[in-house]
């Protein structure tokens, strides 16, 4: 078997911009001094004067991009998901989200596997904190496939998106030539009888990993990938819940308020269904080569596999 | 427009200020009167609008960053024809598109929702970027606090707008002294505004009586010969002017007339009026 081609989302998020751009002269692109970083700089290469630079000023940053967008401007405001979700929270909930305005937000490094910077840098809230904001949709993408299909499709709605990315390089799993983005749509990967692992962004694969291990114990688990966190697709939650009777939740975001808090409020009021949410365990983090994070908090493949059994 | 008109039209806009604060029994009209005078100037005499048409590409736009004082913004709107004066006395109520702060969603016109203090700048700036970048002639303007300027997102949009050059923006500064707790410079003084905006690159213009319609008109005149950067106008107002009770007094800022209070109120402003038919 060939080696697993490995791209980081951010990576993804750049190159699309940078084709949405040549596509459409409504599209800006904001950064707060990190071009680099949050890969924008592909885009900034192509089109400088669609490139804004507001400095170290996420704040600001997210107003901009609301005055623009009053103008018919598209602008994706770039950072990492903590400065943007976090620092900038209060801007996105008036500015952006309670005049609807169409702003999309293009935030990077959301994660433990940000690595060696450590805590402060790693956003394992930023799911949370705008599923709070009515209207706000938020799109995690799973590899460098859905990731650039998320950007494009962003372009499309008319309102505001939060747009989560990664840092690390991780596998292109979506690589079924008929494979289809559609806002709002989960993605079954596997079919399984008895639990259903439910999964966003890079804990997809691992997701798609542990079910691997758990066949082999005889254990037959669905996957789903949701890279829509809002709005779920509770049709296909619900029906794999009451499908399999157990659901698994698995994200590299806190178990509380994210995927396994969406999945949960959904299936409390529609299908009542013993739920385990993996995840960062209300938690900081820590500094480390994200793979080694990944591993000490359980969100790799064996790590999946392991609270999995250990729950069964 | 006349300074005289523009006078008696501030008058006006002063007394459904006044009413629509009254009928909703809270709201900031403290505020609302100090920038009453420059409401009418932007929208009787500066701006480049049409209320009939006002999602006009091409029109001037006005964000109210200090959005607590959305009383004499709507009742300028409703002076300059944006929907009926009538309304103003559902201001504040369920329903109605009067909210208590600026929503654009809820009132075509607004050209930004705002009321978090400090946000309004930022996308006042946006919009002169856009603008910039379409090669649009529009012109940007934005109102902000005294107090508000203490929001440090004040002085990040600064940086940006001086920076870039927006000589398509102009931001200008309520400076009536007061805030919620008190004097500005007892609470926390962001003092002197005008050094700070002219360190972030603005060409600065102070109007030592913002309550003056000539001195507006001059200042405004002075901003149009700017070239290169943007322009702030930190004009020296008086907090409730032109109601008596109200004039400088802090307690002001956010709270509604009784019954009597609202008939001196009115009974102020009426011989306003009369002094200015006079003229």
């Amino acid at each position: 078997m060939s080696e697993v081609k490995k791209i980081a989302t951010r990576e993804s998020y750049g190159n699309a911009l940078a084709e949405l751009g040549a596509q459409h002269d409504n599209v800006v692109v904001l950064d707060a001094d990190l071009a680099g970083a949050t890969k924008t700089s592909v885009f900034k290469k192509a089109f400088p004067e669609r490139h804004i630079d507001c400095g170290i000023a996420e704040g600001n940053m997210m107003g901009v991009a609301a005055g623009l967008a009053t103008t018919g401007k598209v602008p994706f405001a770039s950072t990492f998901a903590m400065f943007a979700s976090g620092r900038a929270f209060e801007q996105i909930r008036n500015s952006i989200g309670y005049p609807h305005l169409n702003v999309k937000i293009g935030a990077t490094h959301a994660g433990i596997s940000v690595g060696e910077d450590g805590a402060t840098h790693q956003c394992n809230e930023d799911i949370a904190l705008m599923r709070t904001i009515p209207g706000m949709t938020i799109i995690n993408p799973s590899d460098d496939v859905e990731a650039k299909a998320a950007v494009k499709a962003a372009y499309e709605i008319d309102g505001p998106v939060y747009l989560r990315f990664g840092r690390l390089a991780v596998p292109v799993i979506n690589t079924d030539p008929d494979y289809k983005f559609e806002v709002g749509k989960g993605v079954t990967l596997r079919d399984g009888s008895d639990l259903t692992i439910i999964a966003t962004g890079l804990c997809v694969n691992s997701a798609l990993e542990a079910a691997e291990m758990l066949a082999k114990d005889g254990v037959s688990a669905k996957v789903i990938n949701i890279h829509t966190i809002k709005p779920l697709d509770e049709e296909l939650v619900v029906e794999a819940a009451k499908a399999t009777g157990k659901v698994v939740t698995v994200e590299e975001h806190s178990v509380i308020g994210g995927l396994g808090g969406a999945v949960c409020e959904t299936l409390s009021a529609k299908a009542p269904t013993p739920v385990l949410r993996i995840g960062v365990q209300d938690t900081f983090g820590e500094s480390g080569p994200a793979a080694a994070l990944l591993t000490k908090y359980k969100l790799d493949g064996a790590g999946v596999y392991e609270q999995i059994k250990a729950w069964l | 427009m006349t300074i005289l008109e523009l006078q008696k039209i501030a008058n006006e806009v002063r007394k459904s200020i006044v009413t629509a604060v009254y009928s909703a029994k809270s709201g900031h009209p403290g505020g609302s009167l100090s920038a009453a005078d420059l409401f009418t100037y932007l929208y009787f005499e500066e701006m480049n609008i049409d209320p009939k048409n006002p999602a006009d590409p091409d029109r001037d736009r006005f964000v109210l960053s200090k959005g607590h004082t959305a009383p004499g913004y709507y009742s300028v709107m409703a002076h300059r024809g944006y929907f009926p004066v009538a309304d103003m006395v559902t201001l504040r109520h369920v329903g109605s598109h009067l909210q208590g702060h600026p929503c654009m969603q809820h009132l075509p016109g607004v050209d930004m929702s705002s009321g978090s203090l400090g946000q309004g700048i930022s996308a006042a700036v946006g919009m002169a970027v856009a603008g910039k970048l379409d090669g649009k002639s529009y012109h940007v303007y934005t109102l902000l606090g005294d107090g508000e300027t203490q929001e440090g997102q004040v002085w990040e949009a600064a940086m940006l707008a001086g920076h870039r050059k927006l000589d398509n923006l102009t931001v200008i500064v309520d400076n009536n002294g007061l805030q919620i707790d008190g004097r500005v410079a007892d609470v926390c003084s962001p003092y002197p505004i005008d050094k700070k905006f002219e360190a972030f690159n603005f060409h600065v213009i102070n109007v030592a009586d913002g309550n003056d319609m000539e001195q507006l008109a001059a200042a405004f005149a002075e901003a149009k010969t700017v070239k290169g950067q943007p322009v702030a106008i930190i004009m020296k107002t008086v907090k409730g002017k032109g109601v008596s009770f109200m004039e400088d007094q802090a307690s002001w800022h956010g709270s509604a007339p009784n019954d009597e209070q609202y008939a001196i109120a009115m009974a102020d402003l009426e011989k306003v009026g009369e002094a200015l038919c006079q003229k």
